[in-house]
């Protein structure tokens, strides 16, 4: 909470502040990671219903952020907004901002199909493409952005084997990505998602349809790729919030009640519903 | 024990009522197709394939001419029919909201039900009297119109069945709307739509009363767009309605090669729909 918060009141005020406060302002900035994304008074409806209100939330860069919240409590809307998804939906609209590398999203003239290029989704539900084979799912984001890449094999068998999938699937590369279980849907969708090497991933519940070796694995995968990538992951697993995220953003309702480092929030809830939910003491 | 008997009774009369009734369908089709087969197959022969037909009171000839016309005025109805159909499915079911798209919806059923001879009537108004003459390409024109609310209701409802979730995967790649829709959206419906289109052709193929007036007959080969064609249904029925014993055993032939065109079409629909079973 305090490395998102110090970097984040940095930046209005350089110089104004005493020796000691811009020393300590640059250890700061040395220790803790830069905003990658920034919600500012983000607010979301479908129709005539508030789904998400006002919620203002930095994404530190290079580190994992997971939302938690009970069911319906506008976590699968808030990521959404997060690549410009939840405006696909007809009737849905949304109202702030979000700022990718200081840039609003939402700015005209931004174009909707570059920000997603950078800030990749797997959704909650498994949706490979199922006319096509399992190596031109994990193409496709690539082919269908008008990419050739020179050893298309390669890349297959990296994101594959990033995702946890390749030696499930490494003979039967030419079968339907519809073949697959459930939880190789998941994982290939994974695949397809990190082949586009974007800058942010999003994850819907990655681990829900999984079991708890493939769930180990997708989370050994968060770890690695934390070097190089800004993760968001929304969880109804506590355990998994604990074990996978640096950062933890609490919803209930729509609203933000409470982020900050997961040791913090989940040792030292500043919020009695936050400590609410993450006992289990929730209705 | 009573109750339970007269069940029995009940199920044993209902299922009899099904298979009679099914038997009843069946058999006007198979008399029909038997019918069909009987009576052509005795005109058949290899020059009646590769031969054109002889004038009256010659013994001999065949129908080639009229086979290759029914193969071109189906082309120039896909080439006319297909894109416009698959397009305005595309319309209806990827963007189509509100007043306009329910016009042309509803606007494409009428179509549907629409009589062929007044489709016919229609072509022959807009191009046969301004062209002044028959021609391949009015009766091209005249099956296009009739496929066309086929090909764009089938593409809309495939493309309907189609989830919103490979949409939205799509969309998350970064992948613009409009290859979306052709690159993921359509391919997904592709087999689908496929089966459909050759339903519609095959409908297309025996139509002879919207060809009467455009596309009329032609005794040779004809590789114009401007001229008139032969096509089998046309041909079938100036021979079924001569006075001349030789021409009616053609006509049968030629129904023969008609109905065996259409089941081969018809086939070939079957086989694209179970491929996409398989890949499912
Ligand atoms: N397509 C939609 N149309 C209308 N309302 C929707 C739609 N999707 C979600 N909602 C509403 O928005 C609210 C938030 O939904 P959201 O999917 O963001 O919840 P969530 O926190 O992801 O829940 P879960 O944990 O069950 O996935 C819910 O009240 C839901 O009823
Ligand atoms: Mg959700």
């Amino acid at each position: 909470m305090m490395a998102v918060e110090a970097s984040r009141e940095a930046a209005p005020t350089p110089g104004s502040a005493g020796d000691t406060a811009r020393s300590a302002e640059a250890r700061a900035a040395a220790t803790a990671p830069a905003v990658k994304m920034q919600t500012e008074a983000l607010r979301a409806w479908f129709g005539a219903h508030e789904v998400l209100k006002a919620v203002s939330l930095s994404i530190p860069e290079r580190r994992v952020t997971a939302v938690i919240g009970p069911s319906g409590c506008g976590k699968s809307t808030f990521i959404r907004c997060l690549n410009r998804m939840h405006e696909v939906v007809p009737g849905a609209r949304s109202a702030g901002a979000v700022l990718l590398d200081g840039v609003d999203i939402f700015e005209r003239g931004v174009d909707p199909v570059l920000v997603r290029r950078r800030v990749g989704m797997v959704f909650q539900r498994a949706n490979p493409f199922p006319a096509m084979s399992i190596a031109d799912n994990v193409l496709a984001g690539l082919r269908l952005n008008g990419v050739r890449p020179r050893h298309p094999e390669e890349v297959v068998e990296r994101a594959l084997a990033q995702a946890a999938l390749w030696d499930e699937v490494k003979d039967i590369l030419s079968r339907s990505g519809a073949s697959l279980s459930g939880g190789q849907q998941q994982r290939l969708c994974i695949a397809r998602t990190l082949a586009l090497e974007p800058e942010v991933v999003l994850m819907d519940e990655p681990c829900s349809a999984l079991d708890p070796i493939a769930t180990a694995r997708i989370e050994e995968l968060i770890h690695e790729l934390k070097d190089r990538y800004t993760i968001v992951i929304v969880t109804h697993n506590m355990q998994q919030a604990a074990r996978v995220s640096d950062f933890t953003a609490f919803f209930y309702i729509g609203e933000l009640v409470e982020h900050g480092e997961t040791d913090a929030l989940f040792t030292r809830p500043q919020k009695a519903r936050t400590e609410d939910y993450i006992t289990g003491r929730f209705g | 024990m009573d109750a339970y008997r007269r069940r029995k009774v009940i199920d044993v009369g209902a299922r009899a009522a099904c298979v009679a009734a099914t038997l009843l369908a069946v058999v006007p089709l198979v008399s029909v197709l038997a019918y069909v087969v009987v009576r052509g197959a005795a005109g058949l022969s290899w020059s009646f394939f590769t031969a054109l037909p002889q004038p009256v009171g010659e013994a001999g000839g065949g129908v080639a001419n009229a086979i290759l016309g029914s193969l071109q005025l189906v082309g120039i109805a896909c080439v006319l029919g297909v894109p416009v159909g698959v397009l305005a499915g595309i319309y209806l079911a990827e963007y189509g909201r509100g007043r306009f798209a329910t016009a042309v919806r509803y606007a494409a059923d009428v179509m549907s039900g629409i009589p062929s001879i007044a489709v016919g009537i229609f072509v022959y108004t807009l191009l046969v009297l301004s062209m002044r003459h028959f021609s391949a390409l009015a009766g091209g024109v005249a099956l296009a119109v009739l496929m066309l609310p086929t090909v764009t209701r089938t593409t809309e409802e495939l493309l309907k069945l189609v989830p919103d979730s490979l949409r939205e995967a799509g969309l998350a790649l970064g992948v613009p709307r409009w290859r979306v829709v052709l690159k993921v959206v359509l391919r997904t419906g592709a087999p689908g739509i496929a089966t459909g289109i050759m339903l519609a052709v095959a409908r297309a193929a025996g139509e002879t009363a919207p060809l009467l007036f455009t596309a009329f007959n032609n005794r040779f080969w004809s590789a114009s767009l401007v001229e008139p064609i032969a096509s089998l249904p046309v041909q079938i029925f100036t021979y079924a309605v001569s006075p001349y014993e030789e021409w009616h055993r053609q006509a049968w032939a030629a129904a023969l090669v008609l109905v065996v065109l259409v089941l081969l079409m018809n086939a070939g629909a079957r086989v694209l729909t179970r491929a996409r079973g398989r890949s499912r």
